[in-house]
């Protein structure tokens, strides 16, 4: 997967976006995986991340398959990280988003410690990962770089929808949904932190960074 | 995907939420209609949306008489009031559209979840990417525009004549019926997903001319292609790939980065083997 890779934007407001995920391998190193992946989403909950997921089962946010129309006015969006770790049953990809440098750092620290055994990956932009392992002692093993978009970039839709739908890697939340949220906050029809609820129930694995996204809105909405 | 005609009340919300915009509302008969050759099976409407469990008589009245007063019920935009989205039953070759656009399923070829591989996610404990060598992927249809499997037989047609080492656990590799010339299944060509993956490596040398095969065959396709490229790091965390991309004039903002903390489960074998005489 590439889900966290071609995140559109420029470096400003992408240097504050990181995702680390866990993943065995299969066949290597799977076979006592999932009490380490709770684990993992355990110890990140402990450095606040913005989202947690897991590529199965979904993340923190989530739709309801029985809604009560009372919801309309009145809606529990209260995230549920404790949901994600209770339903890892299998071997997966287990994800925690985070908004700032200090947060991943005390984060790697301690699964450098933990010593799980999982493969652990940083999504961000390519220094910061570097900075990170730098100050944890230890030496990147692979990176792999995002070269961009090429062909028909034209078909594309503007920069605030790329921003924010390119942030469910795997294209889950549509660029319909993502400019109709920034349309809504421009019209004060939604904050942008409802805006951001409503589409990070479409990223299953919980690549969204709300936090991102909502400054992202704030600046639509601000007409920059 | 399927939107049952009885309970659609048009509220019209499924339409923005469909990554590939193939459900639009048939003002006609005034119903949500998902238009089947468009629709990837992504699923995301059915499992990202709310259900609420409405009676639709009762909306269609509510909606009606607002109408009226020139009113509109403001709606939480990711809910469907009347449970009206059903999944179809897949079949040959219509399967593999989901396999390859929704996340939560299987792929059965790789027995791994989306649509690519570990990569260098697991490097660390896999070693597939050696030294010297640069792993490439090349995804197709993501954001927003999808891709037909008869435009990406275009791409891995032309990267089997480039002489690259396609991925063996890829899915796209699992489809070809010729590795040599790139060919795909004949039975998917007219499929359409959301996106899919084409892994494979080259020797270092080599980036940049791939790099310039690549881009000439995004231009012959429609659809975007997104470009990632990872390398092994040496034991001080340098890799020559950046010198590469840099004299290519290919910026790269973001990256994946295998922190190499994994390691591979001890051999139960080598674990049972009797200690050495005279040791502890």
């Amino acid at each position: 997967m590439t889900h966290t890779l071609h995140r559109f934007g420029q470096r400003e407001d992408l240097v504050d976006d990181f995702i680390v995920t866990a993943m065995p391998a299969k066949g290597l190193n799977d076979g006592n995986a999932v009490p380490k992946q709770k684990e993992f989403l355990r110890r990140a909950l402990k450095h606040n991340p913005v989202n947690v997921g897991n590529s199965i089962k979904g993340a923190q946010h989530r739709s309801s398959r029985n809604l009560n129309p009372a919801a309309h006015w009145r809606r529990d969006t209260t995230p549920d990280p404790q949901a994600v770790i209770d339903e890892v049953d299998r071997p997966t990809t287990v994800s925690a988003v985070f908004d700032n440098f200090d947060a991943v750092k005390a984060f790697l620290a301690e699964l450098i410690e933990l010593d799980l055994g999982l493969s652990v990956n940083i999504s961000s932009v390519p220094d910061k990962a570097v900075d990170c392992c730098d100050e944890c002692g230890i030496v990147r093993h692979s990176v792999e770089y995002s070269l961009g978009f090429f062909g028909m970039t034209e078909k594309l839709p503007d920069d605030t929808t790329m921003r924010l739908s390119t942030m469910c890697g795997h294209g889950m939340i549509s660029t319909g949904l993502a400019r109709k949220m920034t349309d809504w906050v421009r019209a004060g029809r939604r904050t942008p932190d409802e805006a951001c609820k409503y589409m990070a129930r479409f990223c299953v694995c919980g690549s969204f960074n709300p936090a991102r996204a909502r400054n992202i809105l704030e600046q639509a909405a601000r007409g920059k | 995907m399927q939107i049952d005609p009885k309970k659609c009340v048009a509220c019209g919300n499924c339409v923005a939420v469909c990554p590939m915009g193939a459900i639009y509302i048939d003002r006609k008969i005034n119903r949500a209609i998902v238009n089947t050759e468009e629709c990837v099976e992504c699923y995301t409407c059915f499992r990202g949306m709310s259900m609420e469990r409405l009676p639709p008589t009762i909306v269609r009245s509510i909606r009606s008489v607002l109408k009226v007063f020139r009113l509109r019920f403001d709606p939480e935009p990711d809910v469907c009031p009347t449970s009206a989205i059903i999944p179809d039953e897949l079949t040959w070759p219509r399967t593999v559209r989901r396999a390859f656009s929704d996340v939560t399923a299987t792929h059965e070829s790789t027995g791994i979840l989306g649509r690519g591989t570990e990569e260098v996610k697991t490097n660390d404990v896999t070693n597939r990417l050696g030294e010297g060598r640069a792993g490439l992927t090349v995804e197709l249809g993501r954001p927003g525009i999808g891709v037909w499997f008869r435009d990406v037989q275009q791409v891995t047609q032309t990267l089997a004549a480039a002489r690259v080492a396609f991925e063996e656990k890829n899915p796209i590799t699992a489809m070809m019926v010729e590795r040599d010339t790139g060919h795909l299944n004949p039975e998917i060509l007219n499929e359409k997903v959301m996106s899919c993956i084409i892994e494979f490596s080259v020797a270092m040398h080599e980036v940049e001319s791939v790099l310039v095969v690549l881009r000439e065959v995004a231009g012959r396709i429609p659809t975007i292609m997104a470009l990632g490229i990872a390398a092994r790091c040496d034991a001080t965390g340098h890799t020559e790939l950046e010198e590469i991309l840099s004299d290519a004039g290919y910026p790269y903002l973001r990256a994946k980065t295998n922190v190499g903390i994994g390691r591979a489960d001890p051999i139960p074998e080598l674990l049972a083997e009797p200690a050495l005489e005279g040791s502890a």
